[in-house]
């Protein structure tokens, strides 16, 4: 991903509506992004475009996602320590 | 760069900010057919008021009887008597129609059997002038601001109000009356400067909240509106005013529930020490948040904290059993592995008092007018939501009436704009030959600034300033420290250096102009705080302890008035609170107690 695109999806993983999610996106796109495979990256971007109240139920657990590769990244999600 | 090279477009109106204050304002501005632009740094769903989850306050009396003056009643007291009369007036006489309108708008409000809007108690609202407890706020489940902002934005899609999104305003154009022509504005996806050239120019830009280290605010709240006025010579009103809350995960910030004490979770210091027996033998850890947050402190400045700085207490909830957790307070063990990796079923969770909300902004009347440190109109500039000080919190919010503020004073300078716009029917009045100078020239310096500071560690280093100095519980001499500090910071801030130099997303580039905002917003916190020598509200200082004299530590001889802070100069001025209602009788000084 070039500078640009990577700066874009930085500032809607950082500039959110949710603190959480500022915090867990932010992280995620350090740590684990970078490994991603390109069918991974495309299934982040899609939940980072998700509005937070959409997004963070899946995150927490209380609800469950469809989507077996979106599943798979927000399985990444819950793990992510942002201590 | 330079101003004759700066697009220009022209609109009736523009807006800065798209949350529940400058989505509210546009649509009164669209429907009147004003040319509206509303510029945002997120996409207006994702603003912050998404957060807001309590509800909205009107005396609607669905439940039970209510009253708009009960309303007024509970909201000067919860203001300690800093808040303007005619100001909270207004805002309760105007709640139950901008709620009834909101639900006109589509807002999908919880609802009664007999379909009327559900309205739930909530702390601090009483009926009968604090007699007992009555059922006012109004909500649509937990996502009351997300369906708020929806609802809004789907109206101002109807109007057709112009969105610039992803852009960030910079500076404001003032002309030599001092009169507002608009914005300077950044378009993130291109780098392009852009003036917005306005005959209104109405700021929604919300609060400041990461000022402090721990906050509950979204990393978008960095008081841009805040930081442009400050540099534009308009005072800020109250800034020593903030709300905390006792229990944020430490570092972190995000809110641990006060749920999580009422289940049974147990406050603890470095001993392992149940401290709160010691302040408040009776209630303990539910006593209320603001001897809580006090407790916490107390603890931590005398040397109990925990951890290896000794920076944070414990919130302990090892000894409930793991079903009752997983239970009663569904999420908080996710929160606690999430952001203070630990799993409080096995170790106590590390928290910190967290600011929440901020009282002060910018001055404004009750019509959403901007004012002077003189309390005269700002011609052309409108102000709302958070980021404005109308006064209707003085020295503390009252719950829920953070999204009343929004609807009402929204909705009131946009009409202002559409009044001031039919009356004096002019054309644009010609941008001054200067108007950009400053803004290119913090801009010229950020490309050019070699052998600068880094931008994380010195917002960092404000934060811990701000949290450590100006925190919920206040120390003479750490305020005055602090103020030293702040300016110090304030001069780093002044020689921020940003590697990338490019133009297209360069967030580097915008993180360092949020923080020429934030800096603005922390030096009239620490130095209003720093000179109010009494407690009222929110601002409590160890030196103006409870007295038979100056009950609570509030001092309404010396302090029943409204700071102002200007930027020239740190120069701080006060100006009297307004006592008198519109209709009502004055609502007297007395002590404040729950």
């Amino acid at each position: 991903m070039d500078r640009e695109a990577l700066n874009r999806l930085r500032w809607r993983c950082t500039r959110r509506a949710m603190l959480e999610m500022d915090l867990l996106l932010g992280k995620f796109l350090d740590e684990r992004f970078p490994a991603l495979t390109p069918a991974q990256a495309e299934a982040f971007a899609v939940l980072a475009d998700m509005e937070d109240l959409e997004l963070w139920p899946l995150v927490n657990g209380t609800q469950h996602c469809q989507d077996p590769l979106q599943a798979e990244i927000v399985a990444m999600l819950r793990d992510v320590r942002v201590k | 760069m330079s101003n004759v090279n700066i697009p220009v477009r022209k609109f009736d109106a523009v807006i800065v900010g798209a949350g529940g204050a400058g989505l509210r304002a546009a649509i009164q501005l669209s429907e009147a057919g004003l040319k509206t632009a509303v510029l945002s740094k997120v996409f207006p769903t994702r603003s912050h008021t998404v957060a807001a989850q309590g509800g909205v306050s009107a005396s609607l009396g669905n439940s039970e009887q209510d009253h708009w003056h009960w309303h007024m009643y509970d909201t000067v007291k919860g203001s300690d008597w800093l808040g303007d009369q005619d100001a909270i007036e207004y805002m309760c006489r105007k709640a139950p129609e901008v709620v009834v309108e909101l639900e006109h708008f589509g807002m999908p409000f919880d609802r009664t059997d007999e379909g009327k809007i559900y309205q739930r108690p909530f702390g601090g609202h009483m009926s009968n002038f604090g007699e007992k407890p009555v059922r006012r706020a109004c909500a649509a489940a937990d996502r009351t601001g997300h369906a708020m902002l929806h609802a809004l934005y789907q109206r101002n899609v109807r109007a057709n109000t112009q969105f610039f999104v992803e852009w960030m305003a910079l500076d404001l154009i003032r002309d030599a009356e001092g009169q507002v022509l608009g914005v300077i504005a950044l378009e993130m996806e291109t780098g392009e400067i852009v003036a917005f050239h306005a005959k209104a120019t109405v700021f929604a830009t919300g609060g400041a909240g990461r000022i402090f280290h721990s906050s509950t605010n979204a990393f978008i709240n960095t008081g841009d509106g805040l930081g442009m006025a400050a540099r534009a010579g308009i005072p800020l009103e109250d800034m020593e005013f903030w709300q905390f809350h006792p229990t944020g995960v430490a570092g972190a910030g995000v809110l641990i529930t006060e749920g999580v004490r009422g289940e049974g979770g147990i406050l603890r210091n470095s001993s392992n020490e149940r401290f709160m027996e010691r302040y408040a033998p009776n209630a303990k850890d539910l006593a209320s948040r603001d001897v809580v947050s006090r407790a916490m402190v107390t603890e931590i400045n005398e040397g109990r904290g925990c951890g290896p700085n000794k920076d944070f207490v414990l919130l302990d909830i090892t000894h409930l059993d793991p079903a009752t957790i997983m239970k009663r307070l569904p999420g908080i063990r996710e929160i606690s592995i999430q952001f203070a990796g630990i799993d409080p079923i096995k170790a106590p969770i590390p928290v910190v008092p967290t600011c929440h909300y901020q009282m002060g902004g910018i001055p404004t009347n009750y019509h959403g007018e901007v004012l002077d440190a003189n309390g005269q109109v700002v011609k052309g500039f409108y102000a709302a939501g958070e980021c404005a000080c109308a006064s209707v919190h003085g020295a503390n919010r009252l719950g829920t009436n953070s999204l009343l503020d929004l609807l009402v004073f929204g909705k009131a300078s946009g009409d202002s704009v559409v009044d001031a716009l039919r009356k004096d029917a002019v054309a644009h009045k010609d941008l001054p030959a200067n108007f950009a100078d400053r803004t290119l020239a913090r801009i010229n310096r950020l490309n050019t600034q070699t052998g600068g500071a880094n931008v994380n560690d010195t917002r960092l280093a404000m934060q811990r300033t701000m949290q450590n100095h100006c925190g919920v519980f206040r120390f003479k001499d750490k305020l005055e420290e602090g103020v030293r500090k702040i300016l110090e910071i304030e001069k780093e801030v002044a020689r921020t250096e940003i590697k990338d130099k490019s133009q297209v997303w360069n967030t580097a580039r915008v993180e360092a102009l949020e923080l020429d905002n934030l800096i603005e917003v922390a030096k009239a916190t620490m130095i209003s705080a720093e000179a109010r020598k009494e407690s009222r509200g929110a601002h409590v200082r160890d030196d103006a302890p409870d007295t038979p004299e100056n009950p609570n530590g509030r001092d309404d001889k010396n302090w029943h008035k409204h700071t102002l802070w200007q930027r020239d100069g740190n120069k701080l001025s006060y100006k009297p609170v307004t006592m008198t209602p519109l209709s009502v009788e004055t609502i007297a000084l007395k002590t404040r107690s729950y």
